[in-house]
């Protein structure tokens, strides 16, 4: 296995991830990675530093519509799929502080 | 070539009265009863929404009206295309119980095209994988041969299409996920340009690279399909204001005096079988008075590492609105961290997990430059390699897939064997060019060869132009 992980960042990154790994998946999830890292090891030596990043292949720029209202999807649809909802809010458990 | 009504003739009897669309309609889904049991194509058959519409599009001829272009075509949605009222899942269990409260652009346009949808088709999840194994309902079974793969991440609707579930269906292509499907079912597949058909409504997985196309028997079908869904969408700020021009009309061209490119340093790793397909095609159609050109295109190489960091860097943050707050599956929890983690780490599978994962760490503080950014870098070389290219010749020609349909479970010990799948299909998806493949001949096992046409961005009536040609030198 490739030392270029440690299952510490691997660890990290699930938790900005909002992913639990059990020690098990964290164990494969660190060999994996590395491994793919090693074969992505092939632009470690391009010289790119002269080159503009491509973000996308269309230009993008701001395109505004104008300010008139239109027609918007159905309120009850919408919520009809959330898993929890009340009075046409989604429900969730406490943002802060858990029980408490 | 095939034994099935293609859509042409489906449409063009229907709308003359020829041929009734509730009956082609319960041909479908006698075929679809048959046998999908075994292959699998679809998550959800839409057999009584079939019906509806299809009696539909018999009252409008019976008053005198034309329902339009595709009267009566049977259409199958990869499950990644938002239907109204229609269960959508992108087969993952994180969408559990989520219905749609629109539909997808590409839906709209099929519908008011007179098209009939039969159902919902099985991908990887997300459309992350290259053989349908990823599915969270279980894989589908390639049609030609049911103990291999069909090829993903499109793989229902490819399979759809091969087993004559439906003449025409749609698949989206973030790193070859039409092309590669389509190769290995012995299909007709496209990815249009970058931006040339909307995206709205379609789960985005890569946001600048995912593209919506269609699979068809004939090439003459995928030109149908594409000028029904092609063209400018308000809704999708990536959509391309452009006309589109009438592609039906290339198809008889022929390619005399096209320059057909054959790219040098090709990264190697196809099979023998698909390298003779591939020599095969392009003295068709020298045969056919084209000129084959050797360009070069190094960037080529390095499309692989570009994708698989881009790529999945795009999907970490698309995936992050799965949290379980607004649609499908819920784990609770003591609080919304836990109850997002819980959601993410029940629903989502081992692929996804692995490329957000992945897509996370490129992203993250410290290691943008070395991967992300790069990557960008990378992007922009392959940009300009494609445009030098394109100076010395109308299309490139090459596989589409490095091997013939390969048998269940033997890639999946090693993501990155299976990320080899899309060597030759993932350069298009990082420039944005219109790329496809057509079927040529057969290779190992009997099983179909696909043949990769790329063109430049906008270029589709080239490319079909010279798809038909490969169509007739095949049969």
């Amino acid at each position: 296995m490739s030392d270029r992980l440690s299952p510490d960042v691997v660890a990290k990154v699930a938790r900005l991830a909002r992913l639990d790994l059990t020690p098990d998946e964290l164990d494969r999830a660190t060999g994996q990675l590395s491994d793919m890292l090693d074969h992505f090891a092939d632009i470690d030596a391009l010289d790119l530093s002269d080159v503009e990043p491509l973000n996308s292949p269309y230009p993008l720029v701001n395109v505004l519509r104008d300010d008139d209202e239109q027609p918007t999807l159905d309120r009850d649809e919408v919520m009809a799929s959330a898993p929890k909802s009340e009075d046409g809010r989604f429900w969730v458990p406490p943002v802060l502080g858990g029980d408490s | 070539m095939s034994e099935y009504p293609t859509a042409l003739q489906i449409a063009d009897g229907v709308r003359s009265g020829d041929l009734k669309a509730v009956d082609i309609v319960e041909q479908h889904l006698a075929t679809i009863a048959e046998t999908d049991d075994e292959i699998r194509a679809f998550n959800y058959v839409m057999a009584d929404e079939a019906r509806r519409r299809a009696a539909a599009v018999d009252a409008t001829v019976a008053a005198g009206g034309d329902p339009g272009p595709m009267a009566g075509v049977p259409v199958a949605l990869k499950d990644n295309m938002c239907t109204r009222g229609v269960p959508t899942t992108c087969s993952s269990k994180i969408l559990d119980g989520w219905i749609p409260p629109y539909d997808a652009t590409v839906v709209q346009r099929l519908a008011d095209a007179g098209a009939v949808f039969v159902g919902k088709t099985n991908l990887d999840e997300f459309a992350m994988g290259s053989s349908t194994e990823n599915s969270a309902f279980g894989p589908t079974r390639n049609p030609l041969d049911t103990s291999r793969v069909p090829g993903g991440s499109s793989g229902g609707s490819a399979a759809a299409v091969a087993a004559g579930y439906a003449p025409v269906s749609l698949g989206s292509d973030t790193g070859g996920s039409i092309r590669q499907p389509a190769a290995l079912c012995g299909v007709v597949g496209v990815k249009p340009t970058y931006g040339r058909v909307s995206r709205l409504g379609l789960i985005a997985f890569g946001s600048s690279l995912d593209q919506i196309g269609p699979f068809t028997h004939t090439v003459a079908d995928a030109a149908l399909t594409l000028q029904t869904i092609c063209g400018h969408d308000p809704g999708d700020s990536t959509s391309i204001p452009e006309p589109t021009p009438d592609y039906s009309s290339v198809l008889d061209r022929g390619v005399d005096g096209l320059r057909i490119g054959r790219i040098a340093d090709l990264p190697d790793g196809a099979d023998p079988d698909v390298v003779a397909r591939t020599d095969e095609a392009f003295a068709a159609l020298e045969a056919a008075g084209a000129t084959i050109v050797d360009v070069e295109v190094p960037a080529f190489t390095y499309g692989l590492t570009a994708y698989y960091l881009i790529a999945p860097a795009e999907a970490s943050s698309n995936l992050a609105r799965f949290d379980g707050v607004r649609y499908g599956l819920r784990v609770d929890g003591a609080d919304v961290e836990e109850m997002m983690r819980n959601t993410r780490t029940a629903g989502f599978g081992d692929e996804v997990k692995r490329r957000i994962l992945l897509g996370t760490y490129a992203l993250s503080a410290g290691y943008y430059d070395a991967y992300y950014g790069k990557a960008l870098k990378i992007r922009r070389l392959m940009a300009d390699d494609f445009a030098r290219a394109y100076q010395q010749c109308d299309v490139l020609l090459s596989p589409s897939s490095p091997s013939v349909a390969f048998p269940f479970g033997s890639k999946t010990a090693d993501p990155f064997a299976m990320y080899l799948c899309d060597t030759y299909t993932i350069p298009a998806n990082l420039t944005g060019d219109p790329a496809m493949s057509v079927p040529f001949g057969t290779g190992a096992d009997d099983l179909p060869v696909g043949v990769q046409i790329i063109a430049p961005a906008l270029g589709e009536s080239v490319m079909l132009q010279v798809a038909a040609e490969l169509e007739r030198s095949a049969s």
